[in-house]
C-alpha cells in the first residue's frame, strides 16, 4: 500500500509542536503528519497547525463555544419551563480534502443522486426494476416508506430528491464508502456554513495562502433549484420554507436556510390550500406560494392524504401539487430510496439504471431478510454492527466487537423474531482526524456528509459536514450519542 | 418597493416581542425606584403599590406569604414563574424573537439571547441591597440597547412597523399604570399636595418614568402634582409620554397602510380615534373629571386596541370563524 509505505519515511514536522506524537493508531488519518509531503497545502497547514500552543487553543476553542452559543448557533432542548440552547460541539481543527480526493467523492455523489431519482421515478411509474428481480418487490412494496400516492405523479426534472445527504467514510486505506443515503430531510448544512464562518472569525490566518472552496452560497443554490422546479408559467415564484416550528430540534437550520435562501419562514398553520392553490396567511390578506422547500415528514405533510391528527401540515397540499400549482422538495415517498436496507442494492442500481460502475462503493452489507444473510450475521454476531432498518441518529444499533454477551444474545432474539428489519456490516475502522480532547490531541473517529442540491441538475456544496466521535474510541458520530462536528476544507 | 409579504404569526413576533422588552425596561425603571423609596421610614408602603400596578397581589401572597421587600424583589426580578416578571418578560421577548428569527439580525437575536441568559443566571444576592440598582441599571440598558440593535437593523418592512407598534402601546400602557398607582397610593385627593414626602414621591414618580430632567426644563420653577400629571400623559417632547406613543401608533399605522398596502380593519382606527380623542383635552379637565378614571379608560382602550389587531392583523381566521 502506496500510503502506507510513505509513513514514517519524512519527518515532515518539527519533532515538537501541537502534533507532537500524535499517532493515529493505524487508521487512515488525513492530516497525519507524514501527509506533509503530499501536497504544499497540507504541509503549510500541518506546519501552521504544529505550530499553535495546546494552551492558546484550548482557550480559542472555549471561546468559540461561547460565540456558536451566543449566535444561537444551536440546537434547543424544551423542558416544562424553559427552552435550552445547546451548541453542537465543535471541533476547531479542521479537516481538509485535498483536490483530487473531491473530485472523486463530489463524481461519486452525483452518480449517487442520479441513481437515486431514477429508482424513484421508476418504482412510481412502471417498477422496471422490480420486474426485472434486481430489487426485490416486497422490499419497495412492503417498505413503510414507500408512497402509493405518488404513483404515475410526474415531477418535474424527474427530481425526487432535491436536497441530497450522502454519509461517506474512509476505511484503513483511505478508499472512500458510502455508509447511508439520506434523501428524506437530511439535515446539517447549516453547520457547514456556520463552522466555515466561525473559523474565519476565530483563526483568521489559518487560511492564509491556502485556496480553501467557499461554502457560502449553498442558500442561493437552493433558492435556484426552488425556483427551477416552481410551476411554468409564474413570474416570480414565491419560494418558502415549511418547518415544523421553533419546537424541532433542528429549527436553528430552519432559520438559518429561510435568512440564507431570503424566503419566509413558514408553518403549516401559516398555509392554507383554497381551489388547489397554496396560499400564506399575510399581513395583507392570503399570498400565493409556488415553491415548498418542507422540513416536514411526509406523515405529517397534509392530514387530508397522511396523519389525519397532523398539526403540523397543510390540508390539501398534495392536491395542490398533483394540480402542478406548487413545487414540493423534496418530493413525498423518498425515503423508499433511503432505506438501509434498499442501500444495500445501490451499486446495483447504479449499474442498472446508469450502466456505469459506481465512483463509491457501499460498506460491504447482509441484508438480513435474505436467509444466508441472516446467518451469516448471526454466526458472526462479535465481528459485526447490526443496524434496524427504520431508525436514524444511531439508535437501536448492535456494535458487536464493544457488545457484552448478555447484550448480543438479546440482540439475537430480536434479529430472529424480525430479520427484515435489520442490515449488518462489517466495523469499518473509520478514518480518524486530530482532535482536541481532554488529554491534549488525540485521534478520533470521523464521516462525512456531502450534500447535493438537485433541480435541473446536480450540484455539490463543496466539503460537506465532518461529524467527528468526541468519546475516545467511539464510531458513533451521530450528535444524540457524543458527536460533534469540524470544518471541512475542500482544496481549490 | 417590492418585499415579500409578512406573515401574520410573524408580525404577531414583532409586536409581542417589543412589548415584552419594553414591559422589561419599565419594571425595572419602577424596581429601581422603589428601591430608593425603600429607605423612607415609611418603607412598607413603597413595595405594595409594585403588585397593585400588576394586580398581582393575590398571586404573590400566595407564593410568599412572609412577604417582605426582597421576596418582592425576587418576585418581579427573577422569579421566572410569575409571569410579570423581568426574567418572564424577556424571556416572553426571546421566544418571540425565536419565531422570526430568519426576519431579524443576527446581533439582535445573539443580544436577546445573551440578556436572557444573564438575567436567567442572577440569584437572591444579586438582586439584594445595593445591587438592585446595578441589576435595574443592566437591564434598562440591555432594553436600550435592544431597541437600538433594532433601529440599526431591522429591514424596514412591515415588520418593521408592527414592532414599533408593539413598543409604543405597551409604553403609553405602563405610563398611565405608573402614573395610577401613585397617584391613587400616594395622592387620594389633590389637596394634599405640599408636604416633603409628597414632593419626594412625585420626584420619584417623575425618576421612574426617566422623566425628571425633561421635567424640570419645561417646569423650572417648582412642581405641582397637576403638572407631573400633564407631563406624563401629554407632553409631546417627552418620548415616554402617553400623547406621544399615541401619535406614533396612529403614523405607523398609516405608514403600513400606504406603503405596504397592511388593509387597517375599522375596529382598529375606531381604537385609534377614541385614544385619539380622550388625549385632546387638558389635565384641568381631566382631574375636574377624576384622573384615576380617565387612566382606567386609556388603559381599556389599550387593550381594545391591542384586541383590534390581535383579530384583524394576527388572527384573522379566529377572528372570522368567531
Amino acid at each position: 500500500m502506496k500510503l502506507q509505505a510513505l509513513r514514517g519515511d519524512v519527518p515532515a514536522l518539527p519533532a515538537k509542536g501541537l502534533l507532537e506524537g500524535y499517532d493515529s493508531n493505524g487508521f487512515f488519518c488525513e492530516l497525519a503528519p507524514w501527509r506533509a509531503e503530499e501536497s504544499r497545502e497540507l504541509g503549510l497547514i500541518l506546519r501552521r497547525l504544529n505550530g499553535v500552543d495546546l494552551k492558546d487553543l484550548r482557550r480559542q476553542a472555549r471561546q468559540v463555544d461561547t460565540d456558536l452559543y451566543n449566535l444561537g448557533v444551536t440546537f434547543t432542548v424544551y423542558s416544562d419551563k424553559d427552552a435550552i440552547d445547546r451548541v453542537l460541539p465543535f471541533d476547531v481543527i479542521p479537516r481538509v480534502l485535498l483536490r483530487d480526493e473531491w473530485a472523486t467523492v463530489e463524481a461519486g455523489v452525483i452518480q449517487r443522486v442520479a441513481a437515486i431519482n431514477h429508482f424513484l421515478w421508476d418504482v412510481y411509474h412502471d417498477q422496471h426494476i422490480l420486474n426485472d428481480g434486481v430489487v426485490p418487490r416486497d422490499l419497495v412494496l412492503g417498505n413503510p416508506n414507500y408512497r402509493p400516492e405518488m404513483t404515475g405523479f410526474d415531477v418535474k426534472f424527474g427530481t425526487y430528491a432535491h436536497i441530497a445527504g450522502i454519509d461517506i467514510v474512509r476505511d484503513e486505506t483511505g478508499r472512500f464508502l458510502v455508509l447511508e443515503d439520506n434523501a428524506r430531510t437530511p439535515s446539517g448544512v447549516s453547520y457547514v456554513v456556520e463552522n466555515r464562518r466561525m473559523m474565519l472569525r476565530s483563526f483568521p490566518d489559518w487560511m492564509t495562502d491556502v485556496a480553501v472552496r467557499p461554502v457560502d452560497d449553498y442558500g442561493f443554490r437552493l433558492e435556484q433549484a426552488m425556483l427551477e422546479i416552481a410551476p411554468e408559467g409564474v413570474d416570480a415564484p414565491q419560494v418558502v420554507l415549511l418547518s415544523p416550528g421553533i419546537y424541532n430540534s433542528a429549527y436553528f437550520e430552519h432559520v438559518f436556510l429561510a435568512r440564507e435562501m431570503g424566503v419566509p419562514l413558514v408553518e403549516g398553520r401559516d398555509l392554507v390550500v383554497e381551489d388547489d392553490r397554496v396560499f400564506m396567511k399575510t399581513l395583507c390578506g392570503p399570498e400565493p406560494v409556488h415553491a415548498i422547500y418542507r422540513r416536514v415528514d411526509d406523515q405529517f405533510l397534509d392530514p387530508e392524504v397522511f396523519r389525519p391528527d397532523s398539526l403540523l401540515g397543510v390540508p390539501g397540499l398534495m392536491r395542490a401539487w398533483r394540480k402542478g400549482n406548487v413545487a414540493i422538495a423534496n418530493a413525498v415517498g423518498t425515503g423508499v430510496a433511503d432505506d438501509k436496507a434498499v442501500y444495500a442494492y445501490m451499486p446495483r442500481m447504479i449499474r442498472y439504471y446508469l450502466d456505469e460502475d459506481p465512483i463509491l462503493d457501499n460498506v460491504e452489507t447482509h441484508i438480513c431478510r435474505e436467509p444466508e444473510a441472516l446467518k451469516y450475521t448471526l454466526d458472526h454476531l462479535g465481528e459485526l454492527v447490526v443496524k434496524p432498518v427504520g431508525e436514524s441518529g444511531g439508535y437501536g444499533i448492535l456494535m458487536g466487537p464493544k457488545a457484552s454477551r448478555a447484550e448480543r444474545a438479546a440482540f439475537r432474539e430480536r434479529l430472529k423474531k424480525r430479520p427484515d428489519n435489520y442490515i449488518s456490516q462489517p466495523v469499518v475502522r473509520l478514518s480518524v482526524l486530530p482532535t482536541l480532547t481532554r488529554t491534549g490531541i488525540g485521534p478520533r473517529h470521523v464521516d462525512l456528509r456531502p450534500y447535493a442540491v438537485t433541480g435541473r441538475s446536480t450540484w455539490v456544496l463543496p466539503g460537506g459536514l465532518t461529524r467527528v466521535a468526541l468519546p475516545k474510541g467511539s464510531l458513533i458520530v451521530n450528535s444524540s450519542q457524543g458527536g460533534g462536528s469540524k470544518d471541512t476544507w475542500v482544496l481549490a | 418597493m417590492v418585499t415579500t409579504p409578512l406573515l401574520a404569526r410573524h408580525a404577531e413576533a414583532f409586536y409581542w416581542m417589543a412589548r415584552y422588552m419594553e414591559r422589561a425596561e419599565n419594571l425595572a425603571r419602577i424596581l429601581d425606584v422603589t428601591q430608593t423609596f425603600g429607605h423612607d421610614p415609611d418603607g412598607a408602603l413603597s413595595w405594595g403599590p409594585l403588585l397593585q400596578i400588576n394586580a398581582d397581589e393575590a398571586r404573590f401572597r400566595e407564593h410568599h406569604p412572609e412577604g417582605g421587600a426582597q421576596a418582592i424583589k425576587r418576585f418581579y426580578l427573577i422569579d421566572a414563574g410569575n409571569p410579570t416578571s423581568v426574567l418572564a418578560s424577556v424571556m416572553g421577548a426571546r421566544e418571540n424573537a425565536r419565531a422570526v428569527r430568519a426576519l431579524i439580525s443576527t446581533e439582535l437575536w445573539s443580544h436577546i439571547s445573551v440578556f436572557y441568559g444573564e438575567l436567567a443566571a442572577l440569584r437572591s444576592a444579586d438582586v439584594a441591597g445595593a445591587n438592585l440598582s446595578r441589576v435595574c441599571a443592566m437591564i434598562r440598558s440591555n432594553c436600550q440597547t435592544h431597541v437600538g440593535i433594532a433601529e440599526g437593523t431591522l429591514f424596514r418592512g412591515p415588520g418593521w412597523y408592527v414592532y414599533q407598534i408593539g413598543r409604543y402601546l405597551e409604553r403609553a400602557d405602563q405610563a398611565t399604570r405608573l402614573l395610577d398607582i401613585k397617584y391613587h397610593l400616594l395622592l387620594p385627593s389633590l389637596r394634599e399636595v405640599g408636604s416633603q414626602i409628597d414632593v419626594n414621591q412625585w420626584h420619584s414618580l417623575l425618576r421612574t418614568a426617566g422623566a425628571y430632567h425633561a421635567f424640570r426644563r419645561v417646569y423650572p420653577r417648582g412642581m405641582t402634582p397637576a403638572d407631573v400629571a400633564r407631563f406624563l400623559l401629554f407632553e409631546t417632547a417627552f418620548p415616554r409620554a402617553v400623547l406621544p406613543c399615541v401619535q406614533h401608533l396612529e403614523r405607523r399605522t398609516d405608514h403600513l397602510s400606504r406603503d405596504f398596502g397592511v388593509p387597517v380593519d375599522p375596529s382598529i382606527r375606531a381604537a385609534l380615534e377614541r385614544l385619539h380623542d380622550m388625549l385632546d383635552t387638558t389635565i384641568e379637565a381631566v382631574i375636574r373629571a377624576g384622573l384615576h378614571e380617565f387612566l382606567d379608560r386609556l388603559q381599556q382602550e389599550f387593550a381594545a386596541l391591542g384586541a383590534a389587531l390581535s383579530a384583524a392583523w394576527f388572527h384573522p381566521d379566529a377572528a372570522a370563524a368567531a
